[in-house]
């Protein structure tokens, strides 16, 4: 069983991310079946508080929901006027009083979901959908299950698999979450970034660190490049985005040095010509649109499974 | 004026005493029990005084001063006000507090620190010394009128842009020169702005793992460092606000070591949390300089017990409940810490042995009142000082509640903790302010 929330992927132990990995795989394999629907979440209300503007993984939750059968609503509190603090509690209070069982907060400032499900405002379970620079741990599931199915044919855990985490790590909340779902799943993780996009001790961090994108590649059964924002060169993290993607850019010639059978992964959206070449993008092993199919499922999984779902377990088969 | 016996205390901790008041100075001090008055005289003894207080057990200490205390008034009054502070100081067992200069208007002219210094007159509960800002509107800019703020009846003698850093060296220099002209003191709010461009937290694994922005040690170091240098080359005296890490320490050490005229304050919460309450993502924690590491918090200790950090400074600063009843990054920073600071620095300092009361009364009382050059304040207890005392009861605890503030705000990072010890009873000025825990009105008792 999960806890009542999932606010970080350090939150889940092996034997719970397995659980949401293998509720995945059946969920997928339901929806696959053309039967669209479930009637598991049937009046219960799940409410999207988006306080930043990501509309794909609104709409993913959203269907998520959906295909559940619950009832969504959606808050779109993104922009200034919301931008200070009140504003988080007394949507909290709103919420609450709609009787909403779930939220799941997407907010720009780090620990905002951690506030939401410890302050006192609500009652529901809380779902981290990415949180400043901090986490976001259902990136990291579904970024799991797609590495299990590619890798691992969609069973049991991630041991020994390689995996290389390319890019912006300081700023990212999908590298956090991954480096700390991975190494639980007993993945071999690197993370390759300049010296200025790697946080102050990261040399604690579960994981290997390298500054040489090549010297990696050959190694590796994944290449997750992380998306880099061209404005980061105001707070003088690289020179320029041509010596950025020179240096860190994964372009035709590096992913020849992948092995055959390597995948190149990317949470989306994609910057092309600055950490991804528009040739590896479009390339087969690139499986960016795999993981948004993904995503679905894995956030159908998480939902199900926080709501208490899988104590009903015969509903999702009916 | 009030007469007034405390009877059965003990100053320092001594032996116990019965300290007589009058005319707003000690008049008398005997060995508890004995005789009252003049010994001489048959009828001492049915001496009547208009206050009697009782301190069987108590600790009698010299009344505490405070050289850093966020009043809020003039601008933000939903957070605390002259009134309400100086009620908050008083309970906490402070006689004198110095007002930060970072009020709305900002405290840089003349008019400014005067209505602030008349507020506290008002008040009448404790000594309110205004600090004058260093540069106009704390802008970092161009200085303010240092003179005019001394010469003022407010009498400014500390400077402090507090809340910003006075980051230019050039106006950094030219300030600690010039207030050398009435032997005034520079009080640096050490960091570096580019440095800690948006930062939340301090910088280190912990802000990496939560993905907060980091407040690098280096960026209040570096500052300490040149300002030390600067205060050396035109021999004037600085003074270091809420120093928060192990290095800047060290580097305070190296400059009195080399015969700078620096001082040092360390705030009570540096004293006692880390870094990794932030974990929660309670913005109570919040607050600049940001809550360090354990090995920084054992230096500090270290460094007021052997001097190198001159003083406790509280760094009160109060915020309305909507500042704190938010996400993180919205948080005001800052926390309130007079009514606390004592209960603390017993527990960190006089409960572990590490230091006797004399010491301690040399970090909150004797040092802070010599640095802000505050007359009247801080007197060694004996006959003949002024009368601002403090009467500490180590029998009794502080229990920590939303309603045992007298500050205006709540936002105290020791909600629902318990300290050893309470303030029982405060004398200002030679009459009580502060009876068994309660603050009791300007006006005479009895
Ligand atoms: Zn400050």
């Amino acid at each position: 069983m999960l806890g009542k929330h999932l606010l970080s992927a350090a939150d889940l132990t092996r034997d719970q991310a397995l659980l949401i990995l293998d509720t995945t795989s059946e969920l997928a394999a339901v929806t696959d079946r053309s039967v669209k629907k479930l009637p598991t979440l049937r009046g219960r209300t799940v409410v999207n508080l988006f306080f930043e503007d990501s509309t794909r993984t609104r709409l993913s939750f959203e269907l998520a929901a959906k295909r559940l059968s619950a009832d969504v609503i959606t808050f779109s509190a993104k922009g200034s006027s919301v931008s200070k603090g009140e504003s988080l509690k007394d949507t909290a209070l709103t919420l609450e009083a709609m009787g909403a069982d779930a939220v799941i907060i997407r907010h720009g400032a780090s620990g905002a979901p951690e506030r939401l499900a410890t302050a006192g405002w609500i009652d529901g379970a809380v779902l981290n959908a990415g949180d400043g620079t901090h986490e976001h741990p259902t990136q990291a599931l579904l970024d799991a299950y797609t590495l299990r199915r590619h890798t691992r044919d969609g069973q049991g855990d991630l041991s020994g698999v390689r995996v290389v985490i390319v890019g912006d790590v300081l700023h990212s909340r999908v590298a956090r979450s991954n480096v700390l779902l991975l190494q639980t799943l007993g993945a071999d993780v690197t993370l390759v970034a300049p010296p200025t996009l790697l946080p102050v001790g990261v040399e604690n961090w579960p994981c290997k660190v390298s500054y040489h994108l090549d010297d990696v590649l050959p190694d590796a059964d994944a290449v997750m490049m992380l998306r880099v924002q061209a404005e980061r060169m105001a707070g003088a993290y690289f020179p320029s985005t041509l010596e950025y993607s020179r240096m860190y850019g994964l372009d035709a010639r590096r992913m020849a040095l992948m092995s055959p059978d390597a995948i190149v992964m990317h949470p989306g959206p994609m910057n092309r010509g600055l950490e991804i070449s528009a040739d590896v993008a479009d390339a087969d092993r690139a499986v960016v649109v795999e993981q948004v199919a993904n995503g679905v499922n894995v956030r159908m999984a998480c939902l199900y499974l926080l709501l208490g779902g899988a104590s009903s377990e015969g509903d999702g088969s009916q | 004026m009030t007469s007034m016996i405390i009877r059965g205390v003990q100053p320092y901790g001594e032996a116990a005493q019965d300290v007589e008041i009058s005319d707003g100075v000690i008049a008398r001090i005997s060995p508890a029990g004995s005789p009252t008055g003049s010994p001489a005289s048959a009828a001492a003894s049915q001496k009547v005084f208009d206050v009697e207080l009782d301190a069987a057990g108590c600790v009698l200490l010299p009344g505490l001063v405070d050289l850093h205390t966020h009043l809020r008034e003039p601008g933000r009054e939903d957070s605390e006000t002259i009134a309400t502070g100086s009620r908050a100081a008083a309970k906490g067992g402070f006689t004198c507090v110095h007002a930060m200069a970072n009020t709305a208007p900002v405290a840089d002219t003349a008019g400014v620190v005067e209505q602030v210094w008349r507020r506290g007159v008002d008040a009448d509960l404790v000594d309110v010394r205004p600090v004058g800002a260093v540069t106009v509107g704390l802008q970092g800019a161009q200085l303010a009128e240092l003179g005019a703020m001394a010469s003022s009846a407010a009498q400014v003698r500390v400077f402090s842009d507090d809340g910003l850093c006075v980051h230019d060296p050039l106006l950094m220099r030219r300030a600690l020169e010039y207030v050398k002209a009435f032997d005034g003191v520079v009080a640096q709010h050490a960091q570096d702005p580019r440095l800690t461009e948006g930062a939340q937290m301090n910088e280190g694994e912990l802000s990496g793992r939560l993905g907060l922005a980091g407040w690098p040690a280096v960026a209040e170091e570096a500052i300490i460092a040149r300002d030390v240098l600067l205060a050396e080359h035109v021999d004037s005296r600085l003074h270091v606000c809420h120093v928060s890490t192990a290095g800047s320490v060290e580097v305070v050490r190296w400059a009195k070591a080399r015969g700078i005229r620096v001082t040092a304050e360390a705030t009570p919460h540096h004293l006692l949390l880390t870094e990794e309450l932030v974990a929660s993502f309670d913005p109570i924690y919040k607050v600049n300089p940001p809550l360090r590491r354990e090995e920084d918090v054992m230096a500090l200790r270290e460094a007021v017990i052997d001097g190198t950090i001159d003083i406790i400074a509280t760094d009160h600063a109060p915020h309305p409940r909507e500042d704190k009843d938010c996400e993180w990054a919205a948080a005001a920073m800052g926390m309130i810490g007079l009514e606390t600071a004592l209960p603390i620095a017993a527990q960190v300092f006089i409960e572990s042995g590490r230091m006797d009361w004399r010491q301690l009364c040399e970090r909150m009382s004797v040092t802070p009142a010599r640095i802000g050059r505050v007359a009247d304040q801080g007197a060694v207890i004996e006959v003949g000082a002024p009368a601002n005392l403090v009467v500490w009861d180590p029998a009794q605890t502080t229990v920590v509640t939303p309603a045992m503030f007298e500050s205006k705000s709540a936002n105290s990072p020791y909600l629902d903790r318990t300290f050893a010890g309470a303030v029982r009873h405060v004398v200002f000025r030679g009459r009580p302010t502060v009876v068994d825990g309660q603050v009791v009105s300007g006006e005479v008792a009895s």
